[in-house]
């Protein structure tokens, strides 16, 4: 079992970090940023979710193996996000028959 | 003169080293554990029969008059969700891979034994879940539950159905994760990647989408229940959702699913050819890599079985042209294990029938698999009874088939008792028959046009159809003779020796059945898999140096 060295502080800091990103999300979301909202709101997920798994689930302190587990989970959901996207954003290109 | 009876005491095992149900139900053995699957998916099996027997009945004759059409909904959906969820995705990792995995690598149990019995468990919550659903009037969305159906307008146990999915979704996981942490930490000393049994390898690659997929299923049945329950839109489009959006997140889990199902089958196979033929796997390292090759781009095709379904047409090609892509792997080792039975001693054991029947119909229901790849093709047969065929081909024909052979080939290793050799013989050739003639037939009927899930049909499909079900009538009796026969042989089977087909794997290095820590003194490997040149007879004492890679 490695050893986690984290200081108590870094776990205050990340979680204060957390906070701010709740915060920050919930003023975005009564902006209107136009196409810029949801990859804004993504992005903000995206930074929190890897706060978490650095810090918060000891990616950070792990070993090599652990790190590519964890970055082949992230792949895989690109490979669902990516995969999915293909076939929503590619849809309307035909048009419909008739039209 | 009088001679008492000479007692000899029997030796310890796992099997008697203790008893009473407590003993059993609160084991952290593998092996144990390993046969409380067995009983657990032997249940599910005959009940998803039950249900494929109710089906063919309804079709022995063109019009509806067996059962009601909403009735048929239910059948041909129980049908699915209690083989595909309780038998088939289970069967060769939860039984012959909890059984086997620990005793290939030379380890005493799995890396974690509690987490093990509680996979068990929560298998076994999810299938009473599943059961609670059937008994409370069933479900009819089909196996596959597309929405809006399954979310809106069906008046069926949707939540309770999916719900035990759910549950049982857990189990799945639980098991990989730890076929995954034993294989990587607790092999034998001097057993390299490469020196692996193809079994391992293959549980290994099917491990990797039980943790990578699973999860996805799992939330996707989530968003379904609430959908449903609470009727936020996500894939209703009357609530603002996208159905094909479901499609997706279900294909996502449940295609790479078949490969949970084959690559434990191929797994079999591998090791059975490998005895039968007495050699070492053709290509031993592209049958390895071709796991790991089937369970990468296994995630990659799930938009194939979406063709129709209102998908982009540019997914769509590029969907068919990754199917396309993942026959090489699977064609790899179909080529290696026949490459491997060239100028073999090929010794035709029930084992070996089983194998010659799930490389012949394994490769049917692959190469059928490639015509629904094929992006126009598809459009004629989607839908229809080819598709049954074809899958039945691949899961029946190419799982069970593997299970069988499997559950044959370590049956002496399990429970210390030989099965009835002719009888056994008989059964696979009843087998392969009954299958045949079961479901051949129907990829003519979906070539013709009959669709599938309808309970009546018209009148010039009934030949076809009556073959198909006088064949489901054989293939019942071939998988009922096993069980008798199985069960029979634990009291009046044939002693078996320790390693009766003379192989070289570690799982017939020690007793049958097994002792309780699976070996006295943990071995160390100093052979490649499959070293039947080194070793002739199985044994661990090599006739010469062996060749250390």
């Amino acid at each position: 079992m490695s050893e986690h060295t984290i200081s108590t502080k870094s776990y205050y800091l990340v979680f204060l970090a957390l906070m701010a990103g709740t915060a920050l999300t919930t003023w975005v979301a009564f902006l209107d940023l136009g196409w810029f909202n949801t990859p804004v709101a993504l992005s903000i997920a995206w930074t929190k979710a890897m706060l978490v798994v650095l810090y918060f689930m000891h990616v950070r302190q792990s070993t090599k193996l652990t790190k590519l587990v964890a970055a082949a989970g992230v792949f895989w959901l690109l490979l669902l996000l990516g995969l999915t996207m293909g076939d929503i954003a590619t849809r309307g290109w035909l048009g419909s028959p008739g039209k | 003169m009088i001679t008492a009876p000479i007692s000899v005491p029997e030796r310890e095992h796992y099997l008697n080293a203790s008893y009473g149900l407590k003993s059993w139900l609160l084991t952290k053995d593998h092996k144990r554990i390993a046969l409380l699957y067995l009983a657990t998916i032997t249940f599910f099996f005959f009940l998803g029969g039950l249900f494929a027997v109710m089906i063919r009945l309804e079709l022995l004759t063109p019009e509806g008059d067996m059962v009601q059409s909403e009735t048929y909904n239910k059948l041909f959906t129980m049908h699915g969700v209690n083989m595909v969820f309780f038998f088939l995705l289970p069967a060769i990792p939860a039984v012959l891979g909890n059984f086997l995995v620990p005793l290939m690598i030379g380890a005493r149990d799995l890396a974690f034994p509690k987490l093990n019995l509680a996979s068990w468990y929560i298998f076994t919550i999810g299938g009473l879940f599943t059961l609670y659903a059937l008994l409370s009037g069933g479900v009819d969305t089909g196996w596959t539950f597309y929405t809006p159906y399954s979310t809106t307008y069906s008046n069926s146990f949707v939540i309770a159905t999916a719900v035990g999915i759910f549950i049982a979704g857990f189990s799945s996981i639980l098991t990989g994760l730890n076929f995954i942490v034993t294989i990587h930490r607790m092999r034998a000393p001097g057993l390299t990647w490469f020196r692996l049994p193809l079994f391992i390898w293959s549980h290994y690659a099917a491990s990797l989408i039980m943790v990578l997929g699973t999860p996805v299923i799992a939330v996707t049945i989530l968003l379904l229940a609430a959908e449903r329950a609470f009727h936020i839109g996500i894939f209703d489009p009357a609530l603002g959702g996208d159905p094909v959006l479901f499609q997706h997140l279900f294909w996502f889990y449940s295609h790479p699913a078949v490969y949970i199902m084959i690559l434990p089958a191929m797994a079999v196979i591998s090791e059975l050819v490998a005895a039968s033929a007495r050699k070492r796997v053709y290509g031993y390292e592209f049958v390895a890599y071709a796991s790991v090759a089937i369970a990468v781009f296994g995630f990659l095709v799930w938009g194939h079985h979406m063709f129709v379904s209102g998908q982009s047409v540019y997914a769509g090609l590029v969907f068919s042209v990754l199917s396309y892509l993942v026959a090489v792997p699977s064609a790899v080792k179909v080529f290696n294990w026949t490459a491997t039975l060239h100028k073999g001693s090929i010794a035709l054991e029930t084992p070996m029938l089983y194998t010659f029947g799930f490389i012949g119909l394994f490769t049917i229901g692959g190469m059928t698999g490639l015509f629904l790849a094929a992006l126009g093709l598809d459009v004629h047969v989607h839908d229809t009874y080819f598709v049954v065929a074809h899958f039945h081909y691949v899961m029946v024909g190419g799982t069970i088939m593997a299970y069988l052979g499997g559950l044959h080939y370590w049956w002496p290793k399990m429970t210390g008792r030989m099965y009835p050799e002719i009888l056994a013989k008989l059964a696979a050739l009843t087998v392969f028959i009954g299958f045949n003639l079961t479901f051949f037939p129907q990829f003519i009927l979906g070539y013709l046009g009959m669709p599938r899930r309808y309970h009546a049909y018209p009148e010039e499909f009934q030949v076809l159809n009556v073959m198909s079900t006088a064949g489901a009538s054989v293939l019942a009796v071939g998988y009922l003779l096993p069980m008798c026969y199985f069960i029979w042989s634990l009291r009046y089977g044939k002693v078996a020796a320790d390693n009766p087909w003379g192989a070289v794997g570690l799982e017939w290095q020690t007793l049958s059945p097994p002792p309780v820590e699976n070996f006295d003194e943990i071995p160390t490997v100093t052979h490649e898999a499959y070293d039947y040149v080194s070793l002739p007879n199985g044994s661990v004492t090599p006739k010469k140096e062996a060749h250390v890679r």
